[in-house]
């Protein structure tokens, strides 16, 4: 949503764009907000929106984690899960002792699930960073996830617990049955999650994270200790991680072990990375592209999860800042006015790595529906998956494609270099 | 009870050695390039599949060889292109490129064999019960796999430790810029090494196959048990791998054996709490809390000693 989250550019920006710019860009996604289900009002696109919303709160909350602090979990979903029960628990409580607390309260009990479980476990995870609480997260994840299922007056087993949201307080008149009402209800601590987490990392905790991130020794020497920085960023992480649990429990009115699983903390560590993290609003491009891709690609191919894991490969290899780094590479060349004389170059790789890119599907949907299966509709080409041509044509696509790809792509990296030649004499890059 | 003591510490070493296959390349793949390769188990499952598909070709006794071979190409190829162009992203790109390497390969596993299991049966000629102890018939196909992995651990322990490869090897694990200062290719040393790690995971899925599920959530299931097995050895130590493989082999194969609980034991005590947590715990058997113990012996570790138990270093 705003794009400063690196303390010099931040800085920066706030001097140059002032403060109409800044809390335009929060106006402008609350309007957004507001008017997409009266644009989109289908009952399937609410519910896309509804769970783009979660998935923008998930990973934002898993960017405090990895682009701010420089943890990389592997089970962040155990914070959502436990927000998820902990919801559903308090949803079932409130309405058989008939409480006077309304639905959209429920999101922040969820938020205080995610939070007491970070509280408990964190200060033994975040001794280290690095692989080793990457492993000590994956640990923690297996052993909750697996726990899940004994525990089951808790959990409720493979079934998971159930709930109904309708059975609480109506608030304004709204009982929250219609999808339309949850999705505003999603849209408000979406907004609000948005705002608090952005202002998190413009705090002074937001910025010694960062420091954290890059020079824990560093941070020592000026008398912080980054086991105990790292340890608050994990319980901040955990409470909006609860906080989207809670919304999903809503949303789906049941929680189940599912929620924990090692899918669930795979699916947000893609959403933030090919997103980006380097950037505060990369976590929100990626949730809404993975979960956009996730809703599309289910009905098209069989084989979806493959492409996610393929992109995410490609995203690591090629440009590990995200697509938000991409966007972000760009940013001196316009100032510099010098972004034309790359556009060319663009345009003239994109013909063989769009080649290359329909080389991978084809081969991918040959092979999946080799032995049977609808034929391959490519661009409105249908192609059978046992004809030979298919094979050849993906044969040609991928190979030609790659190779012809290797020397236009040399070529960017020609146009882009003169070009920031310029801008660096220009003054607009370092 | 003597009977289950005896096949479950069998069943508990041929686990503990299988685990060991896999934990070996992994930590000595750590200690040299520093990443986890989140692929290894991944690698495992190829090998078990290769070794089910050209058992259906060729046949076993090929396949016990070509399988492995080609699993450590595609080791290779993993670290000529992927991770050798990714190391300058740093070690976190490295482990999440692995990530999604084991993520993509499941679903080409899924997607080429299915997602259910495939009948990847034991050769007929080792598919006899080599002895009986007690009332239990114990197949031939077990001591098999037994004296495969330990012929492969020996033929490790004496390539490391009695040939020159080796001493490269392990000069390379603690120096690798001074070896590469002394003229070795240390890329190369690299390739072949994580080229070799794979080929032993590739193995073992190829032995494993037939005895265990050959299925594509193998790779899932015995993941993170591998990762507790070397971070429970101590992050780059193979002794501390091969102690914590066989450790957690036993763990895991008596926990499966028993039958016990608490609600057992202690059965007239029966607090009779009604539908709570205690009740789960009081009524769970140590057969069901088997998946969950290697996690909790990996906490345990992680609080009580950080470095594992023969580990030199923190992190």
């Amino acid at each position: 949503m705003t794009n400063a989250p690196t303390p010099s550019i931040a800085a920066a920006k706030q001097e140059s764009g002032g403060a109409l710019g800044f809390y335009g860009v929060w106006l402008l996604a609350a309007v957004a907000l507001v008017v997409l289900p009266l644009i989109f009002s289908s009952g399937g696109s609410l519910t896309s929106f509804s769970l783009i919303g979660i998935a923008i709160i998930f990973a934002l909350s898993y960017n405090i984690l990895l682009g701010q602090t420089g943890l990389l979990s592997f089970g962040h979903a155990v914070q959502y899960g436990l927000g998820g029960f902990l919801a559903v628990h308090a949803m079932n409580a409130v309405a058989s002792h008939n409480w006077p607390i309304p639905l959209p309260v429920i999101p922040l009990v969820g938020g205080i699930g995610g939070l007491a479980f970070a509280l408990l476990v964190g200060w033994v995870m975040t001794k280290r960073a690095g692989t080793v609480f990457a492993m000590i997260s994956l640990g923690i994840g297996e052993l909750v996830a697996s726990s899940s299922l004994i525990l089951r007056s808790v959990f409720g087993g493979e079934s998971g617990i159930t709930t109904d949201r309708t059975s609480l307080m109506p608030m304004f008149g709204w009982t929250f049955g219609p999808q339309i009402q949850v999705y505003y209800l999603i849209a408000f601590w979406v907004l609000v999650s948005a705002i608090a987490m952005y202002a998190l990392t413009r705090t002074p905790l937001g910025r010694i994270c960062n420091a954290v991130r890059d020079n824990p020794e560093r941070v020592e020497f000026i008398g912080y200790d980054p086991h105990v920085v790292r340890y608050l960023a994990y319980m901040f992480a955990g409470f909006f991680a609860g906080i989207a649990g809670g919304l999903t429990a809503i949303n789906f009115e049941i929680a189940n072990s599912a929620y924990l699983g090692a899918t669930q903390s795979g699916f947000v560590l893609f959403s933030a990375f090919i997103g980006g993290t380097a950037y505060f609003f990369g976590p929100i491009i990626g949730a809404i592209l993975v979960t956009y891709l996730q809703l599309g690609l289910t009905s098209v191919t069989s084989v979806w999860q493959l492409y996610f894991g393929i992109i995410f490969i490609g995203i690591v290899m090629f440009a590990p800042g995200g697509i938000a780094g991409i966007l972000m590479k760009h940013r001196p060349l316009i100032r510099a006015g010098t972004l034309g004389t790359v556009i060319p170059s663009y345009l003239v790789a994109a013909i063989p790595t769009l080649a290359f890119a329909l080389g991978i599907i084809l081969t991918i949907e040959t092979v999946a529906r080799f032995s049977g299966g609808d034929p391959i509709n490519l661009l409105g080409i249908p192609f059978v998956a046992s004809a030979p041509t298919t094979w050849a044509a993906a044969a040609v696509l991928l190979v030609g494609g790659f190779l012809v790809a290797r020397i236009t792509w040399r070529g960017v990296a020609e146009a882009w270099d003169r070009a920031a030649t310029v801008a660096r004499d220009r003054g607009y890059l370092a | 009870m003597a009977e289950l003591i005896v096949i479950s510490t069998l069943n508990g070493v041929l686990f503990g050695m299988l685990l060991f296959l896999l934990s070996s390349g992994l930590t000595v793949i750590f200690s040299m390039m520093g990443v986890l390769n989140f692929a290894h188990a991944s690698f495992y499952m190829l090998g078990a599949f290769f070794g089910y598909q050209l058992t259906r070709w060729i046949g076993f006794w090929p396949a016990l060889v070509i399988a492995p071979l080609l699993v450590g190409a595609v080791g290779m190829a993993v670290e000529r292109y992927g991770l050798r162009n990714t190391h300058k992203h740093g070690h976190v790109a490295e482990l999440l490129l692995t990530f999604g390497l084991a993520f993509a390969i499941e679903e080409i596993v899924s997607m080429i064999w299915g997602k259910s299991p495939v009948d990847y049966r034991v050769p007929a000629v080792l598919d006899f019960p080599a002895f009986t102890v007690f009332s239990t018939n114990y197949p031939a196909y077990k001591i098999f796999m037994l004296v495969v992995s330990v012929v492969i651990f020996i033929a490790l322990l004496v390539t490391l430790k009695r040939t020159r490869v080796g001493l490269i090897v392990q000069a390379a694990l603690t120096h690798p810029s001074m070896v590469g200062h002394l003229g070795h290719n240390v890329g190369r040393v690299f390739m072949l090494v994580f080229g070799v790690g794979s080929a032993l995971a590739g193995l073992a899925g190829v032995i494993a196959g037939p005895s265990l599920v050959t299925q594509s959530d193998m790779a899932a299931l015995l993941g993170p048990i591998l990762f507790v097995v070397i971070v429970f050895g101590g992050l780059g130590s193979l002794p501390g791998a091969f102690i914590a493989s066989l450790l957690i082999g036993l763990i895991q194969t008596f926990a499966v054996a028993l039958n016990g609980s608490l609600a057992s034991v202690f059965g007239p005590l029966d607090p009779s709490l009604g539908a709570s947590p205690l009740t789960d715990i009081w009524n769970v058997t140590i057969a069901q809390i088997a998946p969950i113990l290697p996690y909790l012996l990996l906490v345990l570790v992680l609080i009580f000693r950080p470095m594992g138990l023969l580990g030199t270093r923190e992190s």
